[in-house]
């Protein structure tokens, strides 16, 4: 776990922003663990929030090269520790026998979006850790298909200021 | 005022202040070639776009001012995607307009159609797409702002034709001056930490060994004077790498001259065995270090650039400050006087210095009757027999490194070549820019016959043009530098390096290019054919020199070694071999 970061970017919201920001990666040899895209309250802006595998390249390298962007106005580094990082995955089961499923889902505060018959749809949004957790618990009743999204993350209100 | 979209673009040229710009019209880019005819600025109408690029890198490398290229789509802008690497290697200030298919073909696979932001977006500093034509003046006016401020490096601006054609009621705008920069995330930091300029003061005053690392940087920054003026100041020597030759004079009592895999002993070992070095500007490529690990291990580091990922890249810095060379190093000087300081006692060091340029002098063997020249005395008789403030350009291969080694630099600005991309053909067409932009300078191409062969065609446009640059074509009739690579590491298996001395016949292909020619072959002619060179100035000149395709450039450090494992010319004892 250590050896990821997760790096929050406010990007101008133009053409191949984000062709930009994944081509520096490839060529610079930096390697993407995640990474998740979307609008930010201010429409000219959009924020990329990236995991980054530092054993790849020193952070700092990967920060650098990617503040030299034009179009990339701020970018943060968020410490594990100050921060709320979040991802949110959808699963779809298919299950011989769903007993104690209904429990399982309910003991990870997770959803049922669909439900038909044995077939169940379910959504759970925290950290990747407890995803996981969840994902191979869910292993032995059937796993037909998986989707998760990159993470996102803010940084925690009982952050020391800087 | 209503204004068509090319209209506004040669007009926002003429209101960046640009005098000259270089190019080859095509379909998609003609409407702008139309208001070029009514405009203040001259077009120099190359032979092939990888010429004008380079042109434009002359003329920025040789004046300071941003070069300009102009060029159609498609198979046009993938011409010039060699100088804007080069540029951006080089951090060299361009502006390249590139046409492209109407924006709503764009994606289509149109004729001439190439996704050239796409192509160049790894080799340019920025790249521009624009969609309206009201975004013209803008875009132009920010292109110029990335280009040379900061790190300077390319900027491409991709402009699609319906918004310049004056016959699509796309292309009409109301014309504007921008007053500044809608670039958020741009903000080049110019003045170095203070506290850091102090750390890096600190260091120097606690040095024995310490050496300035002069990079091409100085020159960016036209900081050759605040260089000079700190080196004095401290009395510390000088070397300065291929991108700064000219940054700090040759003939100056604390120059080492060039460091690197072909430097000289002294420079590359001053770097090697130094307990400080002031790098400014220089960004520990490979070529200076040779193996990383290896480099310079007893040296602490103080390193200026003003490209902060420059900073640790390479190698870690005890004192890493972000900001303009010139305005560092201005900071410097003043902190040392605060302190009533200059620097540290260096006296043994300066010993050890001198000794090593006596004992290892660069040095070759003249040629003996009958035998071919020697490209090292060529270059010695054009130092000699040319102005002071010669511009000198290069190609890539032997003739450049003794070109960067035998010529005795004085003034910044004077030497124009193609370091870190090694583009072979760099030198005819950055003549003709530096020409271009220094009329009054004598301007000499240093060529090989294996890079003439690559851009020649060239000399027709200085020609037309009435551009007079003379050319030293160094003809050994291989590609010397791969030769030399072959001989010595691929046990003399020669695959694929010889050219020939008579094909082509260069004197006869000059000549129908417009050039006056001249072809010479012993040591005598040399003198008087540069001699009649230099008053000719209404037309081209080359020279063919026939020179010996054995000669190799030493000193050497074979890549992948350590600068401890220099080689010298094999006439010197061999350094460690006592
Ligand atoms: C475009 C390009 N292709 C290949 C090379 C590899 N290369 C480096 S030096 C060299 C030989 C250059 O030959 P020439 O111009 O005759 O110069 P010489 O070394 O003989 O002085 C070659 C092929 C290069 N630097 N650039
Ligand atoms: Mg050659």
């Amino acid at each position: 776990m250590t050896k990821h970061h997760t790096i929050v970017t406010t990007v101008e919201n133009k053409p191949g922003v984000l062709a930009r920001v994944a081509g520096l990666f490839a060529r610079r040899g930096f390697n993407i663990e995640s990474l998740a895209v979307a609008p930010t309250d201010d429409e000219a802006f959009s924020r990329i929030t990236f995991v980054v595998d530092v054993e790849s390249a020193p952070l700092e390298q990967v920060v650098k090269q990617l503040d030299k962007l034009i179009n990339v106005v701020e970018i943060v580094e968020l410490d594990p520790t100050e921060s709320v990082a979040l991802e949110l995955l959808m699963i779809k089961i298919e299950a011989q026998d769903p007993s104690g499923l209904a429990e399982l889902i309910e003991s990870f505060e997770a959803t049922i979006l669909e439900e038909r018959g044995n077939h169940f749809l379910v959504t759970m949004t925290d950290d990747s850790v407890r995803l996981d957790d969840f994902e191979e618990r869910l292993r032995p009743f059937g796993i037909a298909e998986v989707q998760r999204t990159g993470k996102v993350a803010l940084r925690s209100l009982d952050a020391p200021e800087r | 005022m209503k204004i068509d979209g090319g209209r506004a673009l040669i007009r926002s040229l003429e209101a960046e202040g640009v005098e000259v710009m270089f190019g080859l019209p095509g379909g998609a880019i003609l409407p702008v070639y139309d208001p070029i005819i009514d405009s203040s600025i001259r077009h120099i109408l190359v032979r092939h776009e990888q010429g004008a690029g380079h042109m434009a890198e002359g003329y920025a490398h040789a004046t300071g001012r941003p070069g300009v290229v102009m060029v159609t789509s498609g198979p046009a802008a993938t011409n010039v995607v060699t100088p804007l690497c080069d540029a951006y290697l080089d951090s060299v200030p361009l502006v390249c307009i590139t046409g492209q298919v109407p924006y709503a073909a764009i994606g289509t696979d149109a004729f001439q159609e190439c996704d050239t932001t796409g192509i160049t977006m790894s080799v340019t500093k920025h790249n521009f797409l624009v969609s309206e034509a009201a975004d013209i003046p803008q875009v132009i006016h920010d292109a110029f702002h990335i280009a040379t401020t900061g790190r300077p490096g390319p900027v491409l601006v991709d402009i699609p034709k319906d918004i310049v054609d004056p016959n699509n009621p796309n292309s009409a705008l109301d014309w504007y001056e921008p007053t500044g920069h809608a670039l958020p995330g741009y903000h080049p930091q110019l003045d170095g930490d203070p506290a850091d300029v102090a750390a890096a003061v600190d260091l120097l005053l606690a040095s024995e060994r310490p050496v300035i690392y002069a990079g091409g940087g100085i020159l960016k920054a036209r900081a050759a004077e605040s260089l000079r003026e700190f080196a004095e100041l401290t009395n510390i020597h000088v070397v300065t790498t291929l991108m700064a030759r000219g940054a700090f004079p040759d003939d100056h009592a604390l120059a080492l001259g060039m460091p690197g895999m072909h430097g000289n002993y002294t420079a590359v070992t001053a770097m090697q065995e130094a307990d400080l070095l002031i790098a400014l500007g220089s960004r520990f490529d490979d070529r200076v270090t040779g193996k990383v690990d290896g480099f310079a291990p007893d040296a602490k580091i103080i390193h200026v650039d003003i490209d902060p990922a420059e900073l640790g890249k390479v190698r870690l810095a005890q004192a890493a400050i972000t900001g303009d060379a010139k305005r560092v190093i201005d900071q410097l000087i003043a902190e040392l006087r605060r302190r009533g300081e200059s620097g540290a006692d260096t006296s043994a060091w300066k010993a050890k210095l001198s000794g090593w340029q006596e004992r290892y002098p660069l040095t070759y063997e003249q040629s003996e009757p009958g035998e071919l020249l020697k490209p090292q005395y060529v270059v010695e008789q054009l130092r000699d027999h040319s102005p002071e403030d010669t511009i000198m350009t290069s190609g890539v291969g032997q003739h450049q490194m003794f070109a960067s080694q035998y010529w005795t630099f004085r003034h910044p600005y004077t030497w124009v070549n193609s370091g870190g991309l090694g583009t072979m053909g760099f030198s005819i067409p950055a003549a003709i820019g530096a020409k271009v932009g220094m009329p009054d300078r004598t301007v000499w191409s240093i060529d090989g016959d294996g890079c003439f062969q690559m851009t020649a065609q060239e000399l027709v446009t200085a020609s037309m043009e009435k551009i007079p640059i003379k050319v030293a074509l160094l003809n050994n009739a291989y590609l010397g530098m791969v030769r030399q690579w072959q001989e010595m590491f691929y046990e003399e298996r020669f695959s694929e390096v010889h050219l020939s001395h008579d094909l082509p016949d260069y004197v006869g292909w000059a000549k129908s290019m417009g050039c006056e020619a001249l072809r010479v072959e012993s040591p005598e002619e040399v003198a008087p054919a540069i001699e009649k060179a230099n008053d000719i100035n209404d037309r081209p000149v080359v020279l063919e020199f026939r020179t010996d395709p054995r000669e190799k450039v030493f000193p050497m450090v074979a890549s992948g070694q350590t600068n401890s494992e220099i080689m010298v010319h094999p006439s010197q004892d061999q350094p460690g071999a006592s």
